[in-house]
C-alpha cells in the first residue's frame, strides 16, 4: 500500500506517495532526492542518519513516513545560512578538520545543531552527551568536540596560504564543503538512470557444500527478478585476490563455501523497490555443512582439513628475519621475560557500507568498455582486478572513485566491483549493489587475529641482546593481504629497538574464518602487543623506569635494524620519548598520589613505541602525479592518490604548490579516475603522505622547470599566474610565457608537469636480510588509565601522542590520523572482537563512541626524511599501533595484572584479578 | 488487519477494534522495530499506536501515584517533573541509546519488547510499577514482573494494547538510583544494571528498599530477599547487608559481552554501590 504524506523539509512543503512504512532515511534520499543525510546501519546503532524532526534529533532509518507526514524536518542540506553560506556551525568543522571522510558528518552535524538550539555555549560534556548517538570511525572525535564548543566564536576560516608557504600550514580541507553541505556523492548517492539492482546470495555457513536447484523456476515465481548469476556466468577468471599468483577466491563459489558470507550468486532485480524487497530465503539452494576448521590452532593441527591444494598444512606463506646468535644471547642475558599473546578478528567498521555501481560504455574507438563507480581505496588495482574477471584489456575498465566513507585498509579488497562488472558486461545494463550493514560485517575482510609467542633478553644495565618472536596469523578463508602480513610483522616485531640478535617468523594459516585482510597496521599492531608488554616486564625486572629503559634502546640515526639496513636519517624515536618524559612523570605522580586513597578505582602509566616502514614491503610501490597549466592560468593536479578522509586531496595540492611555486587556491584537482590520472598506487600502508607527495613534489617541480626553460629563468625566479600567461620576475627581470600561444592536450592542458616516485627498497634474503623499506616513521604514546578493580573496567583518561613525521605537511590533517589512530588502538585494546554469526550488526560489535575517548595532546616531532617530500614521510598506521600496548601497558601499572588476550573487556580483566588473588593466597 | 496494511488511528477504541481484528503487529517509538528489519521485512500488519493521545504524557494522580502514557518517550521522562524516588529511572532513560533513540523510544516500547536488557525494566520494578493493558474487553493491571515473563515474553494478549504505566503513592516515596555497566560510554547493551529505591527513617535506618537487577536473568529480578533484609537497619550498614543468598536467583548467560560469573560478581558490586549511594543521598 502506498499513502501521500505531506512534510516541510528544511522549510519547503514536500509530498511523497510512499509505503507508510517506509523509512524516513528512504523517503528523504530515494524520493526527495536529499542524499545528504547518510545510511550507515538502518538500526539506530551509528546515528549517520540523524535529522531534526520537529526541532529534535532523531535517527531517520527508525521513523516511518507516517510518523513523519506533518512533521517539520532539517536534514544538512538545511543547515546553512539563508544567503548559501555555511553555517557557523559547518564552519566550525571545517576549521576544526572535524570532518574526515564525511560519512558521518551530516549526522554530527544535526545532532550538534539540535544541542545548539537549545544551549548556545555547550559544556563538554553537555556536547558529548549530544552528539554520543553518532558513531565516528575517523577523527576519534575530538576535533568535532573542539568544533562544537568553538561555534560560538564564529572565528573565520583559515585563510589560504601564499605562495610558497603552504607545506605546513594549516589549511582547511580543500574538498571540505561538500561533506558539510551534504552535496559531496558517495557510492550509494547518485545512480545512472535505469539502472537494475543486485542483491548477493550469500553463504550461511562456514563451511558448506550446495547445490544449486531449478533457478528457472525461482524467477519465474519471483517478480521483478532480471537475472541469477553464478560461477558460470563470469566471462574471464572466476578468481581474484591481491597478488597475480594468489587469486584464490571465486566471484562466486563452485560447488562449496569456506566461510560464512562468501557469495554464491547474484540476483538482479528490476529497480531499487524490488532491491529493497527482495527475499532470497526461497533461493533454490541446498546446502550440505561440514564442520569449519575454527582458528589458529585447529587449522594447524595434525590431521586438519586440507582447506587449499596449493597450502599444505594450511600454511598459506611464512615469513622470518634472522640476525644474530639468538640462542647463544638467551642463555647468556641476565634477564629473559616471555609470554604468549592472542588478538581476535576486528572489523574496520567504515560507517558507509560498501556500494556503486558498473554500467558498460562505448570506447572512443567503438569497442566495448565498462565504467564503475564504487567506494575504493585502490582503484588502478580494481581496475586491473575487473578486467581480470571479465577476461579484457585493463585499459577497457574505468573505474571513478566516489567519495570514500571510511576503509582503514577495508575498502582494499573487492566488494561490490566484481559481481557488479560481472552483471553489467553480460546484461549490458547499468547495475547497482549497497551491501546491508550485516552483509558488510559477515562478507568483508578483517584484521587477522594473531597467537603470538615472544621473549625478550636483555643485560642487567638495561640493554636489549634478543628478542625472539613467533606470530602465527589467522589469514582466514582467503589469502587476501595474507602474504603482507606474514612479510611485514617480522621485520617490525623487535620494535623501534637496537635488538642485536632477532629471531622473528610468522605464518598466514588458512581457516574457515571470513578473510582477513588489511586493517590499518598489517599485523604490526598485534606484534607490538607483544613485544611493547615484555619491554614493560623487562624494565619492571630490571628496575628501570619503563620509559627510559626503551630511551636507552632506541633506534637512532647511523643504527642497524634486525634486517641489516643501516638507517642514516630520519629516526625519531629519542625525540619523542624525550619529549614524553615530563608528561610520564606527571602522570606516574598522578598515580601515586591516587593510589594513596584507595578504593576500588586505580589509575595507572602506560607507553607504547612503534616504528613503521612506509610503503610496500621489499616491493616496487611507485606513484605518478601530473600537474598541468591550461592556457587560462588555471592548475589542474590529475591525483590518483585516493583521499579516503585522511586529508591526501588537500595535501597533494600542498605540496605541488610550494613545489611549482604557485598559490594553493589556483590547484583544481582530477582525483582517483583510471581514464585521468596516472596510478599513484594503493592508499595504504602509510604511503601516501611519502610516496606520492613525493610524485607531487617532482610534478610540481618539473612544470616549474619547463616555465624557467621558456622564460631562460634561473630558480630563484617568482611566478605569477594570469589568465592567459604566466609571468616570470628573475633578476630584476620581468618575462611573460604566453600560455594561449601553446598547443594543448587532450585534458586541455597547455603544459604538464610529471613525477614519479618509487621508494628504493631491495628484497629481502632468506634470513630477512635487506632494504625492505625506504623510511621508517617513529611515534611513543603514553596513556592514563582508570581501572575498576571491582568491576574490571577501564576508563582511558588521558593519552600524549608524540609521532616523527618527519615534516608536518597539514598539522591539523596529522593530528586528525593520531586521534584517529587511538581510537582504533583503544578499540582494539578495550572493546573490538569480531565473532563470526554473533556481531554482526553495530550494537554487538562495539567501537569507541564519543565518552570513551580520552583527552588527547599531540606531540609533532619533525625529523625530516631527506626522500621524503619537504621531508614528511607516513602518519596514517603509526598513529594506532602503538595505542594498544600503551592502555595495555596502563592497565597492568594499574592492577598489576597482564593482559595477554584483547581486547580487555571487563570480564577478562576481573578473571585475571581473580586469578591474580589466588595466586597471592 | 491484512497483511501489508499499516494504520495510524488517533482514536483508542479504532487501535483496539484493529487488535481484535487480527494478528497485528505494534509499532511505536520504531528503536526496536525498525532494526529488526535490517535484513528482510516480515509480511506483516502494522498499527501504529504513536497519534494516539491517550498514550503520551506523565502525570500525577488524584491518589498520588504517577502514570506514564506508553508512548511517553525516554526524553519525555527525562523532562518530566518527577519526585526523587524518579531519578533511578530518569538515570536510566539518560542511558537508552542516544539522543536520538532517547527522542523517540517510547517506555511501553521497552516494556513490551522484554529484552533481558532493557533499560526501563529494573527502575520501573524497583517502583513497584503497573502496567494497564486495554482492550474492547477492558482494562486490567498487572505488576511489572507478572507483565514481562521472559526474553521477548510478556503475559500481553494479541488483542491488548499497553496503554500506560502506573506506579502507586507508596512506591514515590525516598530516592532512586540506576547503575548500568557497560563494554562502551555510549550506545552500550547492559551488561549488568541495577536499580534501587530506598526510604529513610526518621532514626537514619532503612524504612524500605527496593531493588532489581536487569541482563542476569531472561527477565530483570526484583531483590525480594534482600529488600526484606534491609529494613530496620542502619544506613550505614546498607551495602553490608547483601549476601550471595540475596542475588542467588540471578541466572546469567554466557554471551559477547559477558560471561555468567563476571555477570554475578559484577551484579553484587553494583548492588552494592547503588544501596551506598542510595544510603548517602
Amino acid at each position: 500500500m502506498t499513502v501521500t504524506i505531506a512534510l516541510t523539509v528544511n522549510g519547503t512543503e514536500r509530498t511523497a506517495t510512499v509505503d507508510p512504512g517506509r523509512r524516513l532515511a528512504r523517503v528523504l534520499r530515494d524520493d526527495l532526492g536529499l542524499t545528504g543525510t547518510k545510511v550507515g546501519c538502518d538500526a539506530g546503532d551509528c546515528g549517520a542518519c540523524t535529522v531534526l524532526l520537529d526541532g529534535a534529533q532523531v535517527c531517520a532509518c527508525l521513523v516511518s513516513a507516517a510518523q513523519a507526514n506533518g512533521a517539520s524536518i532539517v536534514t544538512v542540506e538545511g543547515l546553512a545560512d539563508p544567503d548559501g553560506r555555511l553555517s557557523a556551525l559547518q564552519r566550525a568543522f571545517h576549521r576544526h578538520g572535524a570532518a574526515q571522510c564525511g560519512i558521518c558528518t551530516p549526522g554530527m552535524l544535526m545532532a550538534a545543531a539540535d544541542l545548539l538550539s537549545r544551549e548556545a555555549r555547550p559544556s563538554r560534556v553537555q556536547a558529548m552527551d549530544a552528539l554520543g548517538g553518532v558513531l565516528c570511525r575517523c577523527t576519534g572525535y575530538q576535533k568535532i568536540v573542539e568544533a562544537v564548543l568553538d561555534v560560538a566564536s564564529n572565528a573565520p576560516d583559515p585563510a589560504m596560504p601564499a605562495s610558497g608557504v603552504a607545506v605546513g600550514a594549516r589549511v582547511a580541507r580543500l574538498d571540505g564543503t561538500g561533506r558539510l553541505d551534504g552535496s559531496e556523492l558517495y557510492a550509494d548517492d547518485q545512480h545512472p538512470d535505469g539502472t537494475l539492482w543486485l542483491k548477493v546470495l550469500r553463504s550461511p555457513h562456514p563451511l558448506a557444500d550446495f547445490t544449486l536447484g531449478n533457478i528457472d523456476q525461482w524467477m519465474a515465481a519471483t517478480p521483478d527478478v532480471i537475472a541469477v548469476l553464478t560461477a558460470k556466468d563470469v566471462p574471464g577468471s572466476n578468481s581474484f585476490g591481491i597478488y597475480p599468483t594468489l587469486k584464490d577466491q571465486p566471484v562466486f563459489a563452485e560447488r562449496f563455501v569456506r566461510y560464512r558470507g562468501e557469495a554464491v550468486a547474484a540476483v538482479v532485480v528490476e529497480n531499487r523497490a524490488a532491491f529493497e524487497g527482495i527475499d532470497l530465503v526461497g533461493f533454490p539452494i541446498t546446502w550440505n555443512p561440514r564442520d569449519a576448521v575454527v582458528g589458529i590452532e585447529a587449522a594447524l593441527a595434525g590431521g586438519a582439513a586440507q582447506l587449499h591444494d596449493a597450502s599444505p598444512g594450511n600454511v598459506l606463506i611464512r615469513g622470518r628475519v634472522a640476525t644474530g646468535d639468538i640462542d647463544a644471547v638467551f642463555a647468556g642475558a641476565d634477564a629473559v621475560v616471555e609470554d604468549d599473546f592472542e588478538t581476535p578478528f576486528v572489523e574496520h567498521a567504515y560507517i558507509e557500507p560498501e556500494a556503486g555501481w558498473a554500467r558498460p560504455i562505448d570506447g572512443l574507438d567503438g569497442s566495448r568498455r565498462i565504467e564503475l563507480r564504487v567506494t575504493t581505496q585502490t582503484p588502478y588495482m580494481d581496475r586491473d582486478e575487473v578486467a581480470h574477471v571479465l577476461g579484457i584489456a585493463p585499459e577497457r575498465v574505468r573505474i571513478i572513485p566516489s567519495a570514500v566513507g571510511g576503509g582503514f585498509g577495508g575498502k582494499l579488497d573487492q566488494s561490490v566491483q566484481l559481481p557488479l562488472a560481472v552483471a553489467a558486461w553480460t546484461l549490458g545494463r547499468p547495475v547497482a549493489a549497497l551491501w546491508t550493514r550485516p552483509e558488510s560485517l559477515a562478507s568483508s575482510t578483517k584484521r587477522h587475529p594473531a597467537r603470538m609467542q615472544a621473549g625478550l633478553a636483555a643485560d642487567k644495565s638495561g640493554r636489549i641482546l634478543g628478542y625472539r618472536f613467533n606470530g602465527d596469523f589467522d589469514t582466514g578463508a582467503y589469502a587476501s593481504w595474507g602474504p603482507t602480513v606474514a612479510g611485514r610483522v617480522p621485520v617490525h616485531a623487535p620494535g623501534p629497538y637496537r635488538v642485536p640478535a632477532v629471531l622473528a617468523t610468522s605464518a598466514a594459516v588458512y581457516t574457515d574464518g571470513p578473510p582477513a585482510g588489511a586493517f590499518r597496521g598489517f599485523g604490526v599492531p598485534q606484534a607490538a602487543i607483544a613485544g611493547e608488554a615484555l619491554m614493560d616486564r623487562m624494565a619492571d625486572r630490571l628496575g628501570i623506569d619503563r620509559l627510559e629503559f626503551r630511551l636507552t634502546n632506541a633506534l637512532r640515526a647511523g643504527d642497524t635494524t634486525a634486517t641489516g639496513q643501516r638507517i642514516e636519517a630520519s629516526v625519531g624515536l629519542a625525540a619523542c620519548l624525550e619529549a614524553l618524559q615530563p608528561h610520564w612523570r606527571e602522570y606516574l605522580d598522578t598515580c601515586s598520589a591516587a593510589d594513596a586513597c584507595g578504593g576500588p578505582l586505580r589509575l595507572g602509566a602506560g607507553i607504547g613505541c612503534m616504528w613503521y616502514g612506509c610503503g610496500n614491503t621489499s616491493m616496487s610501490n611507485p606513484s605518478i602525479m601530473r600537474l598541468g597549466l591550461k592556457p587560462n592560468g588555471s592548475l589542474v593536479l590529475y591525483n590518483g592518490a585516493l583521499d579516503i578522509g585522511q586529508g591526501s586531496h588537500t595535501i597533494m595540492a600542498q605540496i605541488a604548490a610550494d613545489a611549482l611555486g604557485a598559490p594553493l587556491s589556483l590547484i583544481a584537482q582530477v582525483c582517483g579516475d583510471t581514464d585521468r590520472t596516472a596510478d599513484a598506487g594503493k592508499t595504504s600502508a602509510s604511503r601516501q603522505t611519502f610516496v606520492s607527495g613525493k610524485a607531487s613534489e617532482l610534478a610540481g617541480r618539473d612544470l616549474r622547470a619547463q616555465l624557467l626553460r621558456l622564460a631562460n629563468a634561473g630558480d630563484d625566479a617568482v611566478l605569477d599566474f594570469e589568465d592567459g600567461r604566466v609571468v616570470v620576475l628573475h633578476d630584476g627581470q620581468t618575462r611573460a610565457i604566453d600560455l594561449e600561444g601553446l598547443p594543448v592536450d587532450s585534458e586541455g592542458d597547455a603544459l604538464v608537469g610529471t613525477g614519479t616516485f618509487d621508494p628504493p627498497t631491495e628484497p629481502l634474503n632468506a634470513d630477512g636480510q635487506g632494504t625492505p623499506y625506504a623510511t621508517y616513521a617513529f611515534a611513543a604514546q603514553i596513556a592514563l588509565v582508570e581501572v575498576d578493580l571491582e568491576l574490571g573496567t577501564t576508563k582511558v583518561l588521558k593519552m600524549v601522542a608524540a609521532h616523527d613525521v618527519g615534516r608536518a605537511i597539514n598539522p591539523t590533517l596529522v593530528e586528525g590520523q593520531i586521534h584517529g589512530g587511538i581510537a582504533q588502538g583503544l578499540g582494539l585494546a578495550l572493546m573490538e572482537e569480531y565473532l563470526p554469526g554473533r556481531t554482526e550488526n553495530l550494537h554487538d560489535y562495539l567501537i569507541p563512541t564519543f565518552g570513551d575517548m580520552p583527552e588527547i595532546t599531540c606531540i609533532l616531532v619533525e625529523d625530516p626524511e631527506p626522500l621524503g617530500p619537504n621531508g614528511a614521510k607516513g602518519i596514517g598506521e603509526p598513529a594506532l599501533v602503538p595505542t594498544a600496548p600503551a592502555i595495555l601497558g596502563a592497565i597492568r601499572h594499574a592492577t598489576g595484572v597482564e593482559i595477554t588476550r584483547v581486547p580487555a573487556l571487563p570480564h577478562r580483566v576481573r578473571a585475571a584479578l581473580r586469578a591474580q588473588a589466588r595466586a597471592a593466597e | 488487519m491484512a497483511v501489508g496494511a499499516y494504520t495510524r488511528p488517533t482514536r483508542l477504541p479504532d487501535a483496539l477494534a484493529a487488535l481484535r481484528d487480527g494478528p497485528c503487529t505494534v509499532l511505536a517509538g520504531g528503536t526496536d522495530h525498525f532494526p529488526a528489519r535490517v535484513t528482510s521485512t516480515p509480511d506483516e500488519a502494522i498499527l501504529d499506536i504513536t497519534a494516539l493521545p491517550e498514550l503520551r504524557g506523565i502525570r500525577r494522580l488524584s491518589d498520588g501515584g504517577l502514570t506514564i502514557g506508553a508512548c511517553a518517550t525516554w526524553s519525555a521522562v527525562i523532562a518530566a517533573d518527577l519526585p526523587s524516588a524518579c531519578d533511578g529511572l530518569k538515570a536510566a532513560a539518560r542511558e537508552v541509546g542516544g539522543v536520538q533513540i532517547q527522542n523517540r523510544g517510547t517506555v511501553g516500547g521497552n516494556l513490551c519488547n522484554a529484552s533481558p536488557a532493557a533499560d526501563g525494566v529494573p527502575p520501573l520494578l524497583s517502583l513497584d510499577a503497573e502496567v494497564e493493558l486495554t482492550s474492547l474487553d477492558g482494562v486490567r493491571r498487572l505488576p511489572l514482573d507478572g507483565f514481562v515473563l521472559g526474553n521477548r515474553r510478556t503475559t500481553r494478549r494479541p488483542d491488548e494494547l499497553l496503554t500506560a504505566i502506573r506506579i502507586p503513592p507508596a512506591a514515590l516515596d525516598g530516592t532512586g538510583r540506576f547503575l548500568k555497566l557497560g563494554a562502551r560510554r555510549y550506545l552500550v547493551i547492559s551488561i549488568v544494571m541495577v536499580a534501587g529505591t530506598l526510604v529513610r527513617a526518621a532514626d537514619d535506618t532503612i524504612a524500605s528498599a527496593r531493588l532489581a537487577v536487569g541482563a542476569c536473568s531472561a527477565a530483570a529480578l526484583r531483590l525480594r530477599e534482600l529488600e526484606a533484609a534491609l529494613v530496620g537497619r542502619p544506613l550505614a550498614e546498607a551495602a553490608a547487608t547483601v549476601t550471595a543468598q540475596h542475588l542467588a536467583g540471578l541466572a546469567p548467560i554466557d554471551d559477547v559481552r559477558a560471561d555468567g560469573e563476571y555477570r554475578c560478581e559484577a551484579a553484587a558490586v553494583l548492588v552494592r554501590r547503588c544501596l551506598a549511594d542510595l544510603a548517602a543521598a
